[in-house]
């Protein structure tokens, strides 16, 4: 075999035929870590019509082992994932990693490794407090010791000065997440009467971001099957239901800081998503993405990822978002689930993302689905907006 | 698949202790420019950064946020992390080149397992609701695995005492390996016990240390090197969790592993087998007879760096090929308590 062919090589088309998701809430009690696992997966079979002897490999994300105090507790949960005999993968790339788990899953079908994947995420925050385990004193390391919120309400700053955003447009954001959030049953948060009004009356975290533009912190698992194109053709063809077909994904990093690194609009994000539109045969994502699910943790992170996504021009996201074009039935819906606002155990947040982009194209969302998506977005980040993973799924297969 | 090869590999030196920050990135810049120095390759030729290691050996949560900065992000890279040993990280970075979308990669591992009491803290990766309470540490756990092996007359004291002799060795011409020497097979069978029935030489060190890999698709591998270490076969697999429900004498996952990737043949293996009895239990499991050679590196028993220990066997055995002191290797990962998880990676020559 040595050396034949440096080639190109045909990648096999993989797709998305079942998701499945816990209710995601403050504090699940009454299941295990493992438990709560075993559930997601257990509802992503059955979406997908298959048991688990169906599966080949599983690939598990999660992000930091400290917030729940267990070390790759993957280990302890080989059989709760059905995963004994078989090869399980553990992936850990900070706030990105729901979605770089499901790159890599899908990687292992596009090699032609495995026919059928489980991917799974999960955050049981509750036992733990997440902000802590964030903020441990490190040697010459300035220390923030004010979780997330602490360290990304200057980038917001920075935006809203940069961007001359006038100042309601986040709470905008807060207000369609948490309505749409009150549509999916399994949001964490259900807040249906919210509005912007409310949401600036809500107390100051970190100055611009208030209480009620903050995401919640969440126990929840989010689980797929991924199968080759073989697998989803029969899946189709035997009537258990649509496939979405993966027509991109892309993961990008860049270091934490150095002088000139620009943090608002960093350029990891903007080289991952012209990888991904150019992987995807789009050219304008604008026009042709018809549903979008983006990592917003702190709700002015809409405008500033619609900029790094590339969807409009650096300084124009919140024009797009305070016209309403991003609330479901406008042009380009995003978080119609409600979001990370709504929902946020954090390693599986990005695969919520990843999986509620599938769940629009295999029509598959109840009162927020948008009417006639074929193509969707789904993204995330991490770090200190360093660690970005996309991808895009459609209805039809790549090509077609 | 398409043909991947092993061209270029370097560690650091295996040590007790470092004297850098807490995750020990510093290891990891030294590495990195060896890897481009033997291969010729730059960092903007590389397609995909994967890399393993551990949240817990580093006492902190994101530490390979670090190590990105180490390895020189910028301009921003396509990059991945398990929390695993590397040697799933090149796993994952093999699965990427096979897709296509890539054609070099570069994977490494780190851990500074000086920080902490490593036994103690390897006892978090137990159940946490029915094991991890009691405490029981990583030392003891393959005391008691070797006990078991002991009682049932699969090996002996002796046979742990000639591994050791062996891998002890084999050290002395590893510059990187952190113990080596001549000792008797007798001599160390007088050291008293650490763990009945296991002796201080019978468990790794605890070592810091770091480690990386390049591997590069196609034709390209011949340009780097006369004989690229072509990967054949790469599988890898867990067992199940209860350490009171499976025969501990025994690594299942080990088997099919070996079986899948197809180690027949091979003259070299490089075994992650952190104490001795392992390697006697890994040795049968994978179906590698008297004729091949075991760790000529001194394999973990003379170095044992956390997380990049399975990549340094890999890289180790890919030397063999690449020096033509052999035709066909094996490179073996382990993860977990009392060998619950591996990976077997073969790799040959032309």
């Amino acid at each position: 075999m040595a050396g034949a062919g440096n080639g190109a090589v045909d990648k096999v088309l993989a797709a998305v035929v079942g998701t499945g998701q816990t209710k995601h809430t403050t504090k699940r009690d009454d299941v295990s870590i493992a438990g709560l696992c075993r559930e997601a997966a257990d509802r992503a079979l059955d979406d997908a019509g298959m048991t688990w002897t169906d599966i080949d490999a599983v690939v598990i994300g999660k992000a930091p082992d400290l917030f729940e105090g267990v070390m790759m507790p993957e280990l302890s949960m080989a059989e709760a994932l059905g995963a004994v005999g078989k090869p399980l993968l553990r992936v850990h790339t900070a706030g990105s990693v729901g979605g770089s788990t499901a790159i890599v899953a899908t990687s292992l079908v596009q090699a032609g490794i495995h026919q059928r994947v489980l991917t799974l995420a999960f955050e049981k925050q509750s036992e733990s407090n997440a902000m802590w385990a964030l903020s441990i004193p490190m040697p010459f390391s300035m220390p923030v010791h004010a979780g997330a919120g602490g360290y990304f309400a200057p980038h917001v700053r920075s935006y809203i000065r940069r961007s001359g955003a006038p100042t309601h447009v986040g709470a905008m954001v807060a207000a369609k997440d948490r309505r749409n959030g009150a549509k999916n049953p399994l949001a964490h948060l259900h807040q249906p009467d919210i509005t912007v009004e409310k949401v600036q009356e809500s107390m100051m975290l970190w100055d611009p971001i208030r209480f009620d533009e903050t995401c919640p912190s969440s126990d929840g698992a989010c689980a797929m099957v991924l199968v080759d194109e073989n697998t989803a053709d029969a899946h189709v063809s035997a009537g258990k239901g649509p496939a979405a077909w993966i027509h991109a994904t892309a993961m990008r990093t860049e270091p934490t800081m150095f002088a000139g690194r620009d943090q608002v609009n960093p350029l990891a994000g903007r080289e991952a998503a012209k990888a991904l539109w150019e992987q995807a045969g789009i050219t304008d994502p604008l026009e042709e993405i018809d549903v979008a699910e983006i990592y917003v943790p702190f709700s002015w992170f809409e405008p500033m990822w619609l900029e790094n996504l590339g969807f409009v021009p650096e300084g124009d996201g919140w024009k797009l978002t305070e016209s309403g074009e991003t609330d479901l039935g406008g042009k380009l819906p995003i978080n119609v689930s409600g979001g990370v606002l709504s929902s946020n155990p954090i390693g599986a947040s990005g695969m919520i993302r990843f999986a509620e982009a599938a769940k629009q194209i295999l029509g598959r969302c109840g009162e927020y689905q948008v009417e006639g998506a074929r193509k969707a977005l789904g993204h995330a980040y991490g770090g200190g907006s360093q660690f970005f993973a996309m991808w895009v799924v459609a209805a039809d297969k790549p090509g077609v | 698949m398409r043909s991947v090869a092993v061209v270029g590999f370097a560690q650091a030196p295996n040590v007790r202790r470092t004297t850098g920050t807490a995750n020990g990135v510093e290891m990891l810049v030294p590495i990195a420019h060896e890897l481009y120095a033997q291969t010729g390759l730059e960092k903007r030729d590389i397609g995909f950064f994967c890399s393993g290691s551990s949240d817990y050996i580093a006492g902190r949560a994101f530490s390979f946020v670090m190590a990105v900065d180490a390895i020189g992000a910028w301009p921003p890279i396509n990059e991945s992390h398990v929390e695993m040993d590397a040697a799933w990280a090149l796993y994952e970075a093999w699965v990427k080149l096979q897709t296509g979308e890539i054609d070099t990669a570069l994977v490494y591992g780190f851990g500074k397992s000086s920080g902490s009491d490593l036994r103690r803290v390897l006892s978090l990766q137990l159940d946490p609701y029915y094991l991890a309470p009691l405490w029981p540490d990583s030392v003891s756990l393959a005391a008691l695995q070797c006990r078991l092996g002991l009682d049932a007359g699969k090996w002996g004291e002796k046979d742990m005492a000639e591994v050791v002799a062996r891998s002890r060795a084999d050290a002395r011409s590893n510059p990187n390996a952190q113990l080596s020497g001549d000792p008797t097979a007798d001599d160390l069978l007088g050291e008293p016990y650490l763990a009945d029935p296991l002796r201080r030489h019978d468990c790794a060190p605890i070592t810091d240390g770091a480690a990386g890999v390049v591997l590069v698709a196609g034709e390209r591998a011949n340009e780097i090197r006369d004989t690229p270490a072509w990967i054949t076969g790469f599988e890898h697999r867990i067992d199940a969790q209860n350490l009171g429900a499976r025969d501990l004498t025994t690594a299942p996952s080990a088997s099919s592993a070996a079986v899948a990737a197809g180690v027949d043949g091979a003259s070299v293996a490089e075994l992650h087998a952190p104490f001795s009895h392992q390697e006697l239990i890994l040795r049968e499991a994978m179906g590698l007879g008297g004729e091949v050679r075991i760790n000529p590196s001194g394999g973990p028993l003379c170095a044992n760096p956390m997380f990049a220990a399975g990549l340094i066997r890999i890289g180790e055995a890919a030397r063999r090929v690449w020096d033509g002191d052999a035709a066909k290797v094996v490179a073996h990962a382990t993860s977990g308590p009392c060998l619950q998880q591996n990976l077997v990676c073969v790799m040959e020559a032309g």
